[in-house]
């Protein structure tokens, strides 16, 4: 972020800040604020030649903000927090919208704001809004995952369907992984590195040109709930370019569906996608991604009192595996890649201590990831977490095998007001 | 002849009224059950309110629930019914959302969909089993969207000044209580006490209901529980349940029961 948009963007934090302490004190009809201090820090298990000790080490606050008026509604959430890990204060405007219900078919919602659809759960296929899962493996509460977008969402609503249609006008990446927190995979070096070996990325960031269009078309027939998809914009993460040494986002075209609903005595989804590469339609250009199909099919079940178990499977198909192979150098992805996830959750003393074991296992890359996390709310107001990020993998070059050296544990205490 | 046809007729009909005043005095079981039902959950077409959970533990450390909540009647009363709350407290979980279809039909699961607004997530809820704690308290899902009275065996075990006292025996079971018994208001129909006995007659969590007030809606007044305590003696916890700001026969549209208002609820379910 510059520095000039990191300071409108603290005065902003301030001015919502003393009106909404103001509003509050007063108690003010149409406006209500609450929000969050958090200490988190946390430490790596393993030695990381390119990463510092400390995997998190943070202090948050967080204000929200909300106003109702007739006919619309304002809200505001932003973070400001001391990153010891970057020697940083950082400020992160999480939602900045304006939302109006226009007439009886129509919803508008303009501004920052997070966004979510699709069926996976922590799997993503027509889902192409940003996400961040930098701080989501260094142990940041799970809303973190998502990042905002700024956008216009409109909503159309009718018996026979419902449509959901969201621009953004300049293109949102996703806040991946770059080395800075975490160390991955380069394939510059063709080994692990940190955010020394940083490349130049070219992020397509021209206003109303470099856009992203989303759509869904859903409906519910007796409780099932089906979903047509469409997205046309740019892969949310670069792809490397070996011959210039940079990272570019390509176009990225993706068609998908999905139904959800009642199997057995529990929750089934069904979801696919069609990514579809424009900028390499054969193939056969090394520095563009494949174009891809995904495919999804998860089912969730309470197995005890206050226990639940969800169990997913996951594939990406490479779609022009022939001419990858020819092109692609010695890491080679494999032409497809599974993935498992099983997920337990449990509730205790009143439903004040949640245990959670979300487990991704892919026996294609032979790779995985562990994310067990204890949350205690102590009171209404003060909860504790502890938590562990485990990656585990033979190859150094698959998706969570290249994480391998930031399994780390992490502690957070949050005060929320 | 015409004579004794005329008594015959006049004994007949005697006869008749005296059963059906008998029936008026002591209505059956089942009829009592039903009533009760009705009274608890079904009265007006739709509702609405605030309701409020104290919950205290075993050390004495308290907690505090706070949701709005609407209720549509889809179907006949006792039948299917739609119902939406939007959490106000704690401040963690502010302006979650939570919706419900419930289905009356014993083995047709409900459906039910949680919203959290930090994530912009839409999840789905298993909902097999209802016999769990709602947000944490000593209520159950049951205590508050009903339990079917399809499920229990029901046998009128006392009839008093003030109460019909019925055990219930689940016909099925699968649930942690072997029977319960309610002590239901003869005027009312409202379950005053509702007592869950394991093995052995062993008194293991009661439902204490300590305010009633009339809610008029146009012509009607409805008798509603505004205040009630449900204890587990296993666990030594209590939670006192306010309901206020009751409205009845709002007219709230079919619409607000579906994802559309999950993601964004309207005004009067936030306020």
């Amino acid at each position: 972020m510059k520095p000039c948009t990191t300071l409108a963007g603290m005065l902003l934090f301030c001015a919502m800040a003393i009106i909404s302490f103001t509003a509050a004190a007063q108690d003010a009809p149409g406006l209500e604020m609450n929000g969050f201090v958090e200490v988190l820090g946390g430490l790596r298990l393993r030695d990381d030649p390119y990463e510092q000790d400390a995997s998190v080490m943070e202090q948050r606050l967080q204000i929200e903000c909300r106003g109702y008026a007739d006919v619309f509604d304002v809200q505001y959430r932003g973070d400001v927090y001391a990153d010891w890990v970057l020697e940083e204060v950082k400020y992160d405007t999480r939602e900045l919208w304006f939302f109006t219900r226009p007439t009886e078919y129509m919803d508008v919602k303009i501004g920052r704001q997070i966004l979510t659809w699709g069926t996976g759960d922590l799997v993503f296929l027509n889902d192409l809004f940003p996400k961040d899962w930098q701080s989501f493996f260094i142990g940041r509460d799970p809303e973190y995952l998502k990042a905002p977008s700024d956008a216009v969402k409109l909503g159309f609503f009718s018996d026979i369907v419902n449509v959901d249609l969201v621009y953004t006008p300049q293109f949102d990446p996703d806040r991946y992984i770059t080395g800075e927190y975490i160390s991955h995979w380069s394939p510059l070096s063709g080994n692990i590195a940190g955010d020394k070996a940083a490349v130049a990325v070219h992020t397509p960031d021209t206003w109303f040109d470099d856009h992203e269009i989303a759509i869904r078309v859903h409906k519910n027939v007796n409780n099932y709930e089906y979903a047509l998809y469409g997205y046309r914009g740019f892969w949310k993460t670069p792809d490397y370019d070996a011959l210039f040494r940079e990272k570019n986002h390509h176009r990225l075209h993706v068609y998908g569906g999905s139904v959800r609903g009642s199997v057995f005595s529990g929750i089934g989804n069904l979801e696919l996608a069609y990514y579809r590469s424009p900028d390499d339609s054969e193939g056969s250009n090394p520095s563009v991604s494949n174009s891809e199909i995904r495919g999804l099919i998860g089912y969730t079940q309470d197995i005890a009192k206050d226990c639940n178990l969800s169990v997913q499977y996951f594939l990406e198909a490479m779609l022009d595996y022939d001419e990858y192979e020819e092109t692609a150098g010695k890491t080679k992805k494999d032409e497809y890649r599974h993935v498992l996830t099983i997920q337990a959750t449990k509730l205790l003393l009143n439903q004040t201590l949640e245990l959670s074991v979300p487990v991704y296992y892919s026996p294609s890359d032979n790779d995985g990831y562990l994310r067990p996390r204890i949350t205690y709310d102590y009171t209404d107001d003060a909860s504790f977490v502890i938590g562990g990020n485990l990656f585990f993998g033979d190859d150094s070059s698959t998706f969570f095998g290249q994480l391998k050296n930031n399994t780390n544990v992490y502690t957070a205490f949050r005060l929320t007001f | 002849m015409k004579r004794i046809a005329k008594m015959v007729v006049m004994v007949a009909a005697l006869l008749f009224a005296g059963l059906a005043i008998a029936k008026a005095e002591e209505p059956g079981v089942r009829e009592i059950v039903d009533h009760s039902n009705y009274v608890s959950l079904y009265q007006g077409d739709d509702s609405k309110g605030k309701l409020q959970f104290i919950i205290t533990d075993k050390q004495g450390r308290t907690r505090k629930r706070v949701l709005n909540i609407l209720r549509k009647d889809t179907g006949a009363d006792g039948g299917d019914q739609k119902y939406f709350t939007c959490f106000i407290a704690p401040s963690d979980v502010r302006n979650m959302t939570f919706m419900v279809h419930k289905h009356a039909d014993i083995g047709h699961d409900d459906d039910r969909w949680l919203y959290m607004p930090g994530l912009d997530l839409v999840k789905r809820i298993a909902a097999s089993d209802k016999r769990t704690s709602f947000v944490g308290s000593d209520f159950l899902y049951e205590d508050i969207s009903g339990r079917s009275p399809e499920e229990d065996d029901h046998e009128l075990v006392e009839t008093t000044d003030r109460f019909y006292v019925i055990k219930n025996t689940p016909k099925k079971g699968g649930v942690e209580f072997d029977y319960y018994l309610a002590s239901i208001d003869k005027k009312t129909g409202i379950a005053m006490k509702l007592e869950y006995y394991k093995k052995n007659d062993v008194l293991y969590r009661d439902i204490v209901v300590k305010e009633v007030q009339n809610v008029p809606a146009g012509d009607n007044m409805y008798p509603t529980v505004t205040r009630s305590v449900a204890r587990d003696y296993e666990k030594g916890s209590s939670t006192e349940m306010i309901f206020s700001g009751i409205v009845y026969d709002t007219g709230i549209r079919d619409n607000v029961f579906t994802e559309r208002y999950l993601r964004k609820p309207s005004r009067d379910v936030l306020r």
